[in-house]
């Protein structure tokens, strides 16, 4: 049997159905095909397939696809908008922050999470933000000097998704919900 | 932070070039596509009809397999297709080099789905299709196969016991002596000797003989194995795959299948890592059968813990050497006695690793005695320097001890006994022009070294490495668009931005841009061959064939010049990508516009197979801090120095020289396969086999020296793999300044290096 979920997802109203015990990853990838969000364990290690859910970076390999149900999900593919990259995107390209580009998606989700928390961070903050992601290429050096890089940019600072409900209002929901 | 020098004693020819191109960081031409998520990886495939494969892997290290019983699962509804080793053609006994190692066609065949015994715990039995992922996986589970338990063996030295159980009963050691009466676990035994090692060790006043073991480690790519196949009813197989060599796949392919290359196309996706555990197929036979027994294309990925525990890590080792030196720090005699296993079939790494144990010295006598065993664990694949980062640890642990009972700097020590221009290895070679003597002396001019390092529990290490990188062939195909730019056709999978490091060398002969240059990787059938992305050899020998390539396209376009200006080719000059003649001027770009419209279309090609190998070095320098109270090792400061030849694109050769010394950070820290007494591995996540974080480590200072290789017109050597070689012998050395304690295993993880202060601290 399917579950109907409705989420917003990069901005648009999404519907699917899914099974109990496929994960939001599996759903985004496989029926979805937002295949920007890489499975590299499917047991929350890696983080190559980090997703924004309602404001908070998550492994979603670990959520549930029903779990999605009414939340607010950006992606990978939701960074970059209207024909331009997202400053951190460029600096990633300018840094030579990738080699296989595999946990790149995963990196540039939380990084932009992190910028959006903490605008400043340190090089110390950027390391603890940023240890739930694994790159086994780059030895991480030219990835964090990519997130300072793009801290320095104006445009990291606009209003992205700090501005969408949080995990307060998600929070809020579900209990309105369960009322 | 990243230097870039060259070397104090350029000799006249070697006086730097001035490059327009070269040595530029342009941005990387799949860049868009690889941080907008659009970039296609073979997992993010979804062909039509398409279903998928799952395993049913051994829960034994070592059984015999008595029956397998697929009909339950073929009854469920929605599985489509089984498959077992009786499904292989019957294996040959060929061994074919695959560019990093050798394969016997008849072990592969028997890794892929194990015949009659499976030989370490995850080795594949069987697999089956089915309509999605999940049930794939429960139908692998209504197989049934029944086993005969048979005891394991999973160390090296235990596996080499004449009462050790048996992998292979027909395994006679291959050796240059007698052939031995009875089989064992010893699948080689190869030795290399230069000079006389008595008369070597009588010189010396000073002789230090330590032994070593390593444990078994992953590459730890972050994409599993990965594979699409497709079995169409004409015959031909087309296989979507994430491989590091389309063409040593195809190769594989129709070996295992016994069907021509002809008949087989492999399409290499974008690779998320290999590292060199990416070149031997493991899946790709199995969706290959699977796809042909229903008619639909097969995907199958693999699962983290089959990663782990069923593809290639890099083996174990046990090894002893030995080292004499004279009073005033001269080298004088080596003996190093290695035994790697190879895992469950013959053909690990001991050969490379054999060659290099001392090859970063002019070592007058020497003796190296290698062998290669097989014991209960996944068949060992190259790794980054297959073989050189363990023989590494043992040697400049000792160099390191001989410095210091000799009371000699370190690196001073290092610089009197380099090698150098002329200097024999063991193994035979004589080193062409090299660069290790300047990677000593980069390392002593830095900010680095010459930083004192204070604080207690605190301490300083330096380790030189070598790798042979290669050449071997590759092939390109360039053609000249109406508008000026040129599209690139390779054959080289692109793991880390060779796209554009190949397409700077043909920009650079060209006198165009970089952007000018759309390069491809395409399929097997849409080049010519092309060996695999490993050896750090694209960068070479695929630039050598875009080098080619370009003379091509300016020969051609030199006719055409003559034909525009009425004029001969012979009065045609070119430099710098301008073409002069007839009293007329025209850069590349332009003459490209002009000649679409008067003559025929220029491709050019390139095909290479450049030999030998181009000689990387690197010197690696580290501060460590040491928290006695849990021996947690903590990196305070990372410099590590290489000589690239010359770097074509240095963002690149950095990121190489970076994420090789984390990896080698990882191998001296943290990473091992822990294995129970039942020979299961107990650790097979990235949550237990811990690979380095960002939070683990400082920034990775590099830096470049530039000693060109004669071999190559823009003086490229290769730099993929020789920085993952010094970083744990680097790191052992530090500790011991720190510690007091000398470690001699790795890895050197926290109970480790606690339990050694423990027993320093209450004398045991």
């Amino acid at each position: 049997m399917k579950t109907h979920v409705t989420t917003t997802i990069n901005g648009g109203s999404v519907e699917f159905l899914c099974q109990p015990r496929q994960s939001l990853l599996e759903v985004l990838r496989d029926e979805l095909s937002l295949t920007g969000c890489k499975e590299g364990c499917n047991n929350g290690n890696c983080g190559a397939c980090t997703v924004m859910l309602d404001g908070l970076p998550v492994n979603s390999c670990l959520v549930l696809a029903v779990e999605a149900e009414g939340a607010v999900i950006e992606t990978v593919e939701g960074i970059a908008e209207q024909g331009h990259l997202h400053p951190l995107q460029q600096c990633f390209l300018e840094g030579a922050a990738l080699q296989c580009g595999i946990c790149t998606p995963g990196f540039l989700v939380a990084a932009k999470a992190l910028l959006e928390k903490n605008p400043q961070p340190s090089e110390q903050e950027i390391r603890f933000g940023l240890a739930g992601n694994l790159c086994r290429c780059t030895g991480y050096d030219k990835i964090v000097r990519a997130v300072q890089a793009a801290a320095q940019t104006p445009e990291a600072q606009s209003p992205g998704l700090s501005k969408r409900p949080g995990l307060l209002s998600r929070t809020t929901q579900t209990e309105a919900k369960s009322l | 932070m990243s230097t870039e020098v060259a070397p104090d004693n350029t000799s006249d020819t070697e006086q730097p070039a001035t490059y327009k191109v070269i040595g530029t960081r342009p941005i990387r031409h799949d860049g868009a596509d690889k941080v907008t998520g659009k970039a296609v990886y073979t997992d993010d495939l979804h062909l039509p009809n398409m279903v998928f494969g799952a395993f049913v892997r051994s829960p034994h290290a070592h059984a015999r397999i008595v029956s397998i019983d697929t009909s339950e699962a073929e009854k469920m509804p929605g599985v489509l297709a089984t498959c077992t080793s009786a499904d292989l053609p019957d294996p040959w006994d060929k061994v074919d080099n695959l560019g990093e190692g050798c394969v016997n066609y008849a072990h592969l065949s028997g890794n892929v789905l194990a015949r009659k015994k499976a030989l370490y715990k995850g080795h594949a039995v069987a697999a089956v299709a089915a309509t999605s992922s999940h049930l794939a996986q429960e139908a692998a589970r209504h197989i049934k196969v029944e086993y005969e338990p048979l005891p394991a063996t999973m160390s090296v030295l235990d596996a080499m016991q004449d009462d050790a159980p048996l992998l292979h009963d027909d395994l006679i050691t291959h050796t240059l002596g007698d052939e031995p009466a009875r089989p064992s676990n010893i699948s080689s035994h190869i030795q290399f000797k230069k000079g006389d090692i008595d008369e070597g060790f009588a010189a010396a006043d000073v002789v230090i003989e330590r032994e070593f073991k390593t444990a078994t480690v992953h590459q730890g790519y972050i994409e599993p194995h990965v594979s699409v196949a497709l079995w169409n009813e004409d015959g031909r197989l087309k296989i979507w795959t994430a491989t590091q060599g389309s063409f040593v796949v195809r190769q594989q392919m129709s070996e295992l299948l016994k069907m021509p290359v002809s008949q087989i196309t492999i399409v290499p996706c974008e690779i998320g890592g290999g590292f060199g555990g990416k070149i031997s197929v493991y899946e790709q036979p199995v969706a290959a059968v699977l796809s042909r027994k229903c008619g639909r294309p097969v995907k199958i990925m693999m699962r983290r813990d089959e990663v782990f525990e069923a593809t290639g890590p890099t083996p174990g080792s046990f090894m002893r050497v030995k080292l004499g030196a004279t009073k005033d720090g001269k080298l004088t005699a080596g003996k190093a006695w290695l035994a790697f296993d190879a895992g469950a079939f013959p053909g690990g790494v001991i050969g490379p690793g054999a060659m290099c144990v001392f090859s970063c010295y002019d070592l007058p006598h020497a003796t190296v005695d290698g062998f290669d065993v097989v014991l209960n664990k996944p068949k060992t694949q190259a790794y980054r320097a297959p073989g050189s980062t363990h023989v590494a640890f043992a040697t400049e642990c000792v160099i390191d001890e001989l410095a210091e009972q000799l009371e000699i700097d370190p690196i001073e020590f290092r610089l009197n006994n380099a090698a150098q221009e002329g200097t024999r290895r063991v193994d035979g070679p004589v080193y062409p022009r090299v660069g290790l003597v300047e990677c000593l002396q980069a390392i002593q001019k830095s900010d680095h070294w010459k930083s004192p390092l204070t604080g207690p529990n605190r301490g300083r290490g330096v380790a030189c490495g070598f790798w042979f990188n290669c050449g071997l062939k590759s092939s390109v195909a360039a053609n000249v668009n109406a508008d000026g730019t040129v599209t690139l056709v390779e054959g080289s999978t692109d793991i880390g931005g060779t796209r554009t490091s190949i397409a700077m060398q043909l920009a650079e002969t060209l006198g165009i841009t970089a952007e000018d240059v759309i390069p491809q990787v395409v399929d097997t059938d849409s080049v010519g061959f092309t060996d695999v992305t490993g050896g750090s050899r694209t960068t070479f020998a695929t630039g050598l064939a875009a080098y080619e390539a370009a003379l091509d396209i300016q020969r051609q376009m030199v006719e055409q010049a003559a034909q525009i200006w009425e004029c001969s080719p012979d009065d045609i000059t070119v430099a710098n990508g301008v073409y002069q003649g007839n009293g007329r001027s025209l850069s590349f770009k332009e003459l490209a516009v002009q000649a679409d419209k008067v003559g025929k279309p220029i491709v050019g090609r390139g095909a290479v197979d450049p030999q030998g190998s181009t000689n990387a070095f690197a010197v690696n320098l580290v501060d460590v801090e040491v928290d006695p109270e849990t021996g947690k090792v903590t990196i305070l400061r990372y410099t590590a120095c290489q000589d690239a030849g010359k770097a074509i694109h240095p963002s690149y050769v950095e990121g190489q020289i970076q994420g090789g010394s984390v990896q080698g950070i990882g191998w001296a820290l943290n990473e091992e396969y822990f294995y129970d007494d039942q020979g299961h591995m107990r650790n097979a996540s990235f949550l237990d086999y811990r690979i380095p974080t960002c939070y683990d480590l400082p920034m990775i200072d590099t830096i470049i020296v530039e000693v060109p290789n004669p071999d190559h017109p823009y003086g490229v050597r290769g730099v993929g793999e020789v920085p993952i070689v010094p970083p744990p012998p680097a790191i052992a050395n530090a500790i011991y300044r720190a510690t007091g304690v000398r470690f001699r295993e790795l890895p050197m993880s926290p109970p480790t290096v606690w339990n050694a202060i423990k027993g320093q601290n209450t004398g045991e």
